[in-house]
């Protein structure tokens, strides 16, 4: 379930806020694409216009600060973000992308040196990230993270463990 | 106490308490919870994943409560049908606690509906599909804001993964003066470590300051923990906590204090001196950017003041607001939105003459609702204007569009902007 992802790279700033990932205003939307076409909007227009399927968002500290909408990950997925790499992560927003199988690797070197516009390599199955003209190794996830990002996030794996309880 | 003898923090009661059985931080585990919290907007989300999880029935009705509170009253066809969503979910799991402006006694925005009908209690573990569940911290549980598919997983499973957290003590030494409030507490704290200060870290507040505030104004504070990045924030349950919870619980008998114990060892620990504190404000575009009211870098004209959400549209914060308005009216240009957090606030405050007194000053009464305060409906800002809020986020764009500002600040000083039109020391406006 977790397959090398290659991207280009679009880069945000720190504290960049659910919010301004996906404003309210857009609350009573659920379905992904429709939600993709309000990305960014009230971050920056012209950034949220840029963003394409593949791409790979790089940001500062603290990303995806505030709100608990799942919503903002449902709406990146919707776009066709691939993965998102930052200094460092607000916790819900990580809880968010790992519940929906979103790759979201907490990398301060990489974060710092990537360009924007630049090709990105992921591979968490070898814990391996590159840029053009860097490569850094991932830290080993916890052994409660590997098993959510093979079953491809929590819904499969509550399914598999609601099964076992059947059984 | 831990079996070895370790005095423990609140937090690591609360979570060994719940099958949380290694407590480093940075460990990870299932712990059980006491309750769950869904609203129209995480609920619209968590019911599909919930069915694609191949759940069939919640671990516990009685432990889930539902509440319609975001877009309700609907603002438009898609969020009726998402309250409808819920409506049907609470009725088909038989779940009890479902809570909807209009149709139920009690209702309203759901982290002050939760309190007020006793579902939180002290040493609990809740999990909400809402950033600001911390908000039950004010009556000592341990209430974590999730997103819908942790909160579907809860519901089925009854059990929440999660990362043991960091604990960190915010102490405020001295006595809050005039027109200070839990509020200001908090904005002081995260104007001292930052918006990521507390990232992934319980929080836990004492001092003479909170033991000296009530439970409205605990939970003011605790309300805006997630603003700093915390997981949780509390307070403990003391005498005042359970004089509160007394009525309002099935069981009172059982009530008992809950703190950590004497000696317990934080990883950080921050102290603050509230003594000759000034009113605080954070201004736009983060809650970290705060400042004394009267020492703001330039003059802030106001085009709407907003007293409302799930911690400062409670009575505390509606009659903070109508003694700033008594004998006064809303500035010219102004327009002064009130938002009682729920229908018994309402109610209280139509017993004690406050709506009346409100409504002659000027200001409209909503219905309980999340409304504006996340740019939903009832008060959205448009590009240009200017809002002093009692909410907790002043992101761009929060409450409307992205050229509009929010100044956060406590009731006192909206009330004294509502009348001034402008940003200023409630004690100019009323004395000291």
């Amino acid at each position: 379930m977790s397959a090398p992802i290659s991207g280009r790279v679009v880069r945000l700033g720190d504290d960049v806020d659910t919010d301004v990932i996906l404003p309210g205003a857009y609350l009573n939307l659920t379905d992904p694409e429709e939600l993709g076409r309000h990305l960014l909007e009230t971050y920056d227009p012209e950034v949220a216009a840029k963003v394409a399927p593949g791409d790979v968002i790089v940001a500062g500290r603290n990303m995806g600060m505030g709100s608990s909408r799942e919503h903002a990950v449902l709406a990146l997925k919707g776009r066709g973000v691939q993965a998102v790499v930052a200094d460092s992560f607000a916790r819900i927003f990580l809880r968010n992308c790992l519940n929906l199988g979103l790759p979201a690797i907490a990398h301060p070197e990489a974060a710092a040196a990537l360009r924007d516009g630049e090709t990105v390599e992921v591979d968490l199955e070898h814990g391996l990230l590159a840029g053009e003209t860097e490569r850094w190794t991932l830290p080993r996830q916890p052994p409660f993270l590997t098993d959510l990002l093979h079953d491809g996030g929590l819904v499969p794996w509550v399914r598999r463990r609601l099964s076992q309880r059947d059984t | 106490m831990s079996a070895d003898g370790t005095p423990r923090t609140m937090t690591a009661k609360a979570l060994a308490a719940h099958g949380v059985q290694d407590l480093t931080p940075g460990a990870f585990a299932l712990a059980r919870v006491d309750r769950i919290l869904v609203n129209d907007v995480s609920g619209a989300v968590a019911v599909r994943e919930f069915r694609r999880m191949g759940a069939e029935r919640v671990f516990d009705p009685a432990a889930v409560a539902c509440i319609a509170d975001h877009f309700w009253p609907a603002k438009d066809a898609r969020s009726a049908e998402h309250v409808g969503g819920l409506r049907r979910f609470a009725n088909e799991q038989g779940i009890d606690d479902y809570y909807e402006t209009g149709s139920t006694r009690a209702a309203g925005i759901e982290h002050a509906v939760l309190a007020e009908e006793g579902r939180v209690l002290p040493g609990s573990l809740l999990v909400g599909g809402d950033s600001h569940t911390c908000t039950a911290g004010a009556l000592g549980a341990l209430a974590i804001g999730v997103g819908s598919t942790d909160l579907a997983a809860a519901m089925a499973l009854g059990e929440l993964w999660l990362r043991v957290p960091e604990t960190h003590l915010v102490r405020f030494d001295g006595a809050l003066g005039p027109h200070l409030t839990g509020k200001d507490l908090i904005l002081a704290a995260i104007g001292r470590i930052g918006v990521d200060g507390a990232a992934y870290a319980a929080l836990e507040f004492a001092g003479d300051a909170v033991a000296a505030l009530d439970v409205d104004g605990r939970m003011a504070l605790c309300n805006m923990a997630v603003e700093a990045g915390a997981k949780s924030g509390m307070v403990a349950a003391d005498e005042t906590t359970l004089a509160w919870l007394w009525p309002r619980v099935a069981a009172p008998e059982a009530l008992a204090p809950f703190g950590p114990d004497a000696g317990a060892v934080y990883d950080r620990e921050v102290v603050l001196d509230v003594d000759g504190m000034a009113p605080l404000v954070a201004l736009p575009p983060s809650p970290g950017n705060v400042r004394p009211v009267d020492e703001l870098p330039e003059p802030v004209r106001v085009d709407q003041v907003y007293v409302g959400n799930c911690a400062n549209g409670t009575i505390s914060d509606l009659r903070q607001l109508a003694r700033v308005l008594e004998g006064r009216t809303v500035a010219r240009g102004v327009r002064l939105i009130v938002v009682p957090a729920t229908q018994e606030v309402h109610r209280q405050a139509v017993h004690e003459g406050l709506v009346e007194q409100l409504t002659e000053a000027g200001a409209m009464i909503s219905p309980p609702t999340c409304g504006a305060c996340f740019g939903g409906h009832m008060g959205v800002l448009a590009a240009g204007e200017t809002a002093v809020a009692t909410t907790n986020r002043n992101f761009r764009g929060r409450m409307g569009h992205r050229d509009s500002r929010v100044y956060l600040a406590n009731a006192w000083v909206a009330g004294a902007a509502a009348v001034a039109g402008e940003l200023v020391d409630p004690a100019e406006v009323v004395g000291r």
